[in-house]
């Protein structure tokens, strides 16, 4: 299978093809609705100085489940990424390449996927248990009032993806 | 008359929550199983994935899926029981402690149009109850998550309609919504009430045993059981005709294609107006998690 070293380079990313399977390693950060809303009105208003730069990172839809004694981070699988699409253009504009989630993206979306050379990867929905076996580190880095909600940075160790829409807009879903 | 006390019910509630989230009910794993061996390419792979992830939450007592849902307490009382103490905060207290014991993730906010706080601890849980003769307290917990949640739907037909319409209904909305609620998907059905109580059977139809072919048919002795001469037979048929439609859209595991779409569809009915005909649709993932106990 093929292995790709995140933070994502150009290079890699014009090379997927969609529904190809592929092992992640590297960096990412989660965030889902409420830290989509904060960094969509912190790049508005700058209310929120983030301690991230987003160019080139990829960012998980992602909110896990509490850390059992002695493991990284509990059940930490994908999320309905549709519920983020209001957010994905200005996110891609802020610089982001890789969006890891679950299920089908909007044609705003797709369209703003081909104008950043950017990719979207899945993973398969429900499969939290198996996925947290390939993060190897976890840390709260913004937000942490927002609980599972929070921006985590994630240190994934082949974590396994399909490419679901890739560079060129080709998609996986109808 | 018997006594339970409160603090009883606690402790049950709290191992309730940890073994729906760790451990996949018998009936739906099986169906699982079944499914993963027509799946082949990507759709073999996803099942093949939510098999091994099935294994790793079951031996590892980790929850199989990081939404671990919003709970959903499901209540028969014996009118004959006595509960000592409060039995709402009991439930409540019983959510909140094994959510917490059991590293199960806080998914609960408060001031939903507002602030949206999470209230940190799962809390509080939906509760329904029903009082049934007897002196015992059946209790079950339905870890409600939400990729599937928000599929609900619910539409009030109007008697004169064509049973057509209905199914169309039923298989457009898992066509709209399939591919974000987590396939192969079990799909509950409410058919009459009025439009809380079909939501709420559509949910209970959800706790029902999944299987690929309902039991009234299979039998084939549908026309000897007094709940098939109420329509049965029919909502039987309506069942498995649905099925054959959701599994022909294509949607597959994970939604990345193939043959299984949905494992089961379970319909319950009850009756309803002579003016109206409401049907409701709660879908649930494929971990459709479950725990039941009887004190």
């Amino acid at each position: 299978m093929k292995k790709i070293i995140l933070p994502l380079n150009n290079i890699d990313i014009k090379k997927l093809r969609a529904g190809e399977k592929v092992l992640l390693t590297g960096p990412v950060y989660t965030a889902r609705d409420a830290a989509h809303k904060r960094i969509a009105q912190s790049s508005k208003l700058k209310a929120w100085k983030l301690p991230i730069d987003w160019k080139g990172q990829t960012i998980y839809y992602a909110g896990p489940a509490p850390a059992p004694k002695g493991m990284p981070i509990g059940s930490c699988g994908p999320t309905t990424s549709s519920r983020m699409d209001r957010y994905t253009p200005l996110l891609l504009k802020l610089g982001i390449k890789g969006m890891i989630g679950k299920g089908n993206r909007s044609e705003d979306v797709k369209k703003a996927i081909i104008r950043s050379g950017a990719v979207y990867f899945v993973a398969v929905g429900g499969t939290g248990a198996l996925l947290s076996r390939r993060i190897t580190k976890a840390k709260v880095i913004a937000f942490r009032d927002l609980g599972p909600e929070a921006i985590y940075e994630l240190e994934l160790k082949d974590f396994p993806v399909l490419v679901g829409i890739n560079s060129y807009g080709k998609s996986i879903y109808k | 008359m018997k006594i339970i006390n409160a603090s009883k019910i606690t402790d049950t509630v709290a191992e309730l929550c940890m073994r729906a989230n760790y451990t996949l009910r018998p009936d739906v794993k099986k169906a699982i199983q079944k499914a993963a061996k027509r799946e082949k390419g990507l759709a073999g792979y996803a099942m093949d994935s939510i098999l091994k992830n099935i294994e790793i939450a079951e031996k590892g007592s980790i929850a199989m899926c990081q939404d671990t849902g919003m709970a959903v307490v499901f209540l028969e009382i014996g009118q004959d029981l006595h509960i000592k103490g409060n039995l709402e905060k009991a439930i409540q207290e019983g959510v909140r402690s094994g959510y917490r014991k059991g590293c199960l993730r806080a998914s609960v906010v408060e001031d939903p149009f507002g602030k949206r706080v999470n209230t940190g601890d799962n809390t509080p849980a939906v509760i329904h109850t029903k009082v049934v003769p007897g002196s015992r307290i059946k209790i079950t917990v339905l870890p409600k998550g939400f990729g599937s949640e928000n599929t609900s739907t619910i539409r009030m037909f109007l008697p004169g309609e064509k049973s057509g319409a209905i199914e169309d209904f039923i298989v457009e909305t898992v066509k709209k919504f399939g591919p974000n609620a987590c396939p192969p998907l079990i799909v509950g059905v409410g058919i009459g009430g009025t439009s809380e109580k079909a939501m709420v059977i559509a949910k209970e139809a959800l706790l029902k045993p999944v299987s690929r072919v309902q039991p009234a048919l299979r039998k084939g002795r549908a026309r000897s059981r007094p709940d098939i001469d109420r329509g049965g037979c029919q909502v039987s048929e309506l069942a498995n005709r649905l099925l054959r439609k959701i599994n022909a859209l294509g949607i597959g595991p994970g939604g990345f294609g193939g043959k299984t779409t949905a494992l089961g569809v379970n319909i319950e009915t009850f009756p309803t107006h002579i003016a109206g005909l409401p049907v409701a649709i709660n879908i649930s993932c494929w971990a459709l998690r479950k725990a039941t106990t009887t004190l």
